[in-house]
């Protein structure tokens, strides 16, 4: 399988008045054409920050420092803004947390998506209308064209998030940037939406970065998994290999942390806190909150190592059989 | 004797409006959101009650019933020996000392202009006798119970993370040393660290105080974890009601099914099998008569449409399905 889509060493700073915060921090991961990545963590691990960095959304005072984000041979970083539009929404697209505030309350839906044919591909307003009903058929929008004529507030959640699933994937993109789609939804609803990104991106052939806090999810969903801690990815890889080995201390913490439906476990809390990505410390960012920290964790940031054929590391204390450390 | 009795308690809101006005001219009875419909339970002193369901299912109006935040259209709540809904007044303001609840949004709840000790107090300086001096120190006890350091105690709720401010809710809801805590999401806003924590706190309060919880949830693992029975709420009606390791084991109505297959399983291994309900739950103002599952059920047959009511179907197992 080829890369579509590399990032390497993204890092984003936010300029504020308390200093410099340090929310994503040397980022390096692939999305590989027609997976499913999923991005796990604790609030406020940078997440988000990284999924809007790919489509240079970070405004003031937060801007991207460093790193390359290759996206079908062009890095993003150094388009102007003008190239960067013709990329987002057409060939990037992102789904929102909250697909209701994400919709525009006073077009009707159908105008919305219909205006993206327009605007994207010089549709007519006929062609438009008509593309609009296949694509609300294809996100399981019964009654398309009655809907198509109704306002968000008139939809409920679920069927908004289908209306805005339509709208990123209007335009065929390659990539979906998907930043907790569920959340919010009912649990019945949610596993509808996510049965249906995992069925378009089959059809379709588009990736997904998938954003979640939800390890249920990632197992449903994903082929492989990044897990970011303080604005740091700690460990990535395919998830049958993380949930079969979980390898990093902190997403050994994350899955003892949950409860769950389908065994009796004892939950542990996460100990400690994120820590504050204010000018935080040299080193490894879990030292703090680490059962298995070791001296060399507080002065060198671990570099990740390879520890299975799709498992990749960063920690000195993780056991990893004598693989070579990558630079 | 059950601590809290729940009896057929029906809630329905009337639209209002020139719909409600031309449906009286007509003789028909006039349209109302049916939010609660004839729901009954028990909770045993001590034992934690789990009612599970998905938004708009009637859960947290039967919260608010039970506290009598709004007045039911029928039926009652027993506390004890004591008719709740026969009560008004500061009669029934003397029984919340023994009630309390704590809310999904723990910002909202909390009034910005007090700080962490005032709200603490707030509801000693209501329902005891204790001086000042007495509630000050009472109310610093409370907070480190939930562990909350003595240095929070003159924040203001802005000051506070959302995890902190959730501590400071579940501290004023037990400072009067309540007997019955009704928790409507209590941890839903809360991150999944956070989350842990919360549960174990909620875990341990009960343990050592001998509380009873109404657990209120969307996130079935949470209820699985903290409740010993569970009740499922299917638009206004309790559909299912078991002991949490019956139902989570064998539930019974097509609707627990439904709603326990489609949780994520952290486990990429595990290979279900998923009954899936079609389309979105109708309106509560226009419920479908008969079993209220039936337009989504796809196990429905012609019998579906006859009434249907909880019954026994194994000791302490109650199921409202003609085909279970």
């Amino acid at each position: 399988m080829t890369d579509l889509l590399e990032v390497r060493d993204l890092t984003v700073h936010f300029d504020t008045e308390a200093g410099l915060v340090e929310a994503v921090d040397g980022v390096t991961f692939n999305v590989r054409s027609g997976e499913i990545l999923g991005v796990v963590g604790e609030s406020g691990s940078g997440k988000s920050v990284t999924a809007l960095a790919l489509l240079r959304l970070i405004r003031p005072p937060g801007r991207i420092v460093q790193g390359a984000v290759r996206f079908e041979g062009t890095d993003l970083v150094g388009l102007s803004e003008d190239e960067m539009r013709a990329v987002r929404g057409t060939r990037i697209a992102m789904v929102f947390q909250s697909p209701r505030t994400a919709l525009n309350p006073v077009l009707t839906v159908g105008r919305q998506i219909s205006r993206l044919f327009e605007l994207h591909q010089g549709a007519s307003r006929a062609e438009g209308r008509t593309r609009t009903i296949g694509m609300l058929k294809l996100v399981g929008i019964s009654e398309p064209e009655r809907r198509a004529r109704q306002y968000a507030h008139q939809l409920s959640g679920g069927m908004c998030q289908r209306v805005m699933i339509a709208m990123a994937l209007a335009t065929s993109p390659r990539l979906l940037l998907a930043d907790e789609p569920t959340t919010g939804l009912d649990v019945s609803i949610a596993a509808q939406i996510l049965e249906l990104l995992r069925d378009l991106g089959r059809r379709t052939g588009a990736s997904i970065l998938l954003i979640t806090h939800d390890l249920g999810v990632v197992a449903e969903v994903c082929d492989r998994v990044a897990v970011m801690h303080a604005g740091q990815i700690v460990e990535v890889g395919a998830v049958r290999a993380i949930f079969a080995r979980p390898l990093h201390p902190y997403t050994q913490a994350l899955v003892r942390s949950i409860p769950r439906i389908d065994r009796d476990v004892t939950m542990e809390p996460i100990p400690g806190m994120v820590p504050s990505l204010l000018a935080p410390p040299p080193g490894c960012r879990y030292a703090d909150r680490c059962p298995r920290v070791l001296d060399v964790c507080r002065r060198d940031r671990p570099a990740p190592r390879a520890a299975a054929p799709d498992q990749e590391v960063a920690c000195h204390a993780a056991e990893v059989e004598d693989a070579p450390a990558r630079g | 004797m059950p601590l809290l009795a729940v009896e057929g308690l029906v809630k329905h809101f009337p639209l209002g409006g020139p719909g409600e006005w031309l449906d009286r001219v007509r003789g028909h009875a006039p349209k109302a959101v049916r939010a609660v419909d004839g729901v009954s339970f028990a909770v045993e002193p001590g034992e934690t009650l789990g009612l599970v369901g998905e938004s708009g299912c009637g859960k947290s109006t039967v919260a608010r019933l039970i506290l009598r935040l709004v007045d039911p259209t029928g039926g009652h709540v027993r506390f004890g020996d004591v008719n709740l809904t026969a009560l008004a007044g500061e009669p029934l303001r003397r029984q919340r000392r023994n009630l309390q609840m704590v809310f999904q949004d723990p910002t909202a709840s909390l009034n910005p202009r007090l700080s962490v000790r005032r709200a603490v107090e707030e509801p000693l300086r209501r329902h005891s006798t204790l001086r000042a001096a007495e509630r000050r120190e009472r109310a610093a006890q409370v907070l480190a119970r939930v562990g909350l350091e003595r240095e929070l105690l003159d924040r203001y709720p802005h000051e506070l993370s959302g995890g902190q401010r959730q501590r400071v809710n579940i501290a004023r809801a037990i400072v009067t040393e309540p007997r019955f805590v009704v928790l409507d999401e209590p941890t839903s806003s809360l991150d999944v660290s956070l989350r842990a924590k919360a549960i174990l706190l909620l875990a341990e309060l009960r343990a050592t105080l001998g509380m009873s919880y109404l657990f209120i949830s969307h996130d079935l693992a949470t209820v699985k974890y903290l409740a010993g029975r569970v009740a499922v709420m299917y638009l206004g009606t309790i559909v299912e009601e078991a002991s949490t390791a019956e139902l989570f084991r064998q539930p019974r109505h097509p609707y627990t099914k439904a709603l326990l297959s489609a949780v994520p399983v952290p486990d990429p291994t595990v290979q279900r099998e998923r009954l899936v309900l079609r389309g979105e739950v109708p309106s509560p103002i226009d419920i479908p008569a008969g079993c209220r599952l039936r337009g989504r059920c796809p196990l429905a047959q012609p019998v579906c449409a006859e009434p249907v009511t909880l019954r026994e179907v194994a000791p302490r197992h109650r199921v409202a399905c003609h085909l279970a």
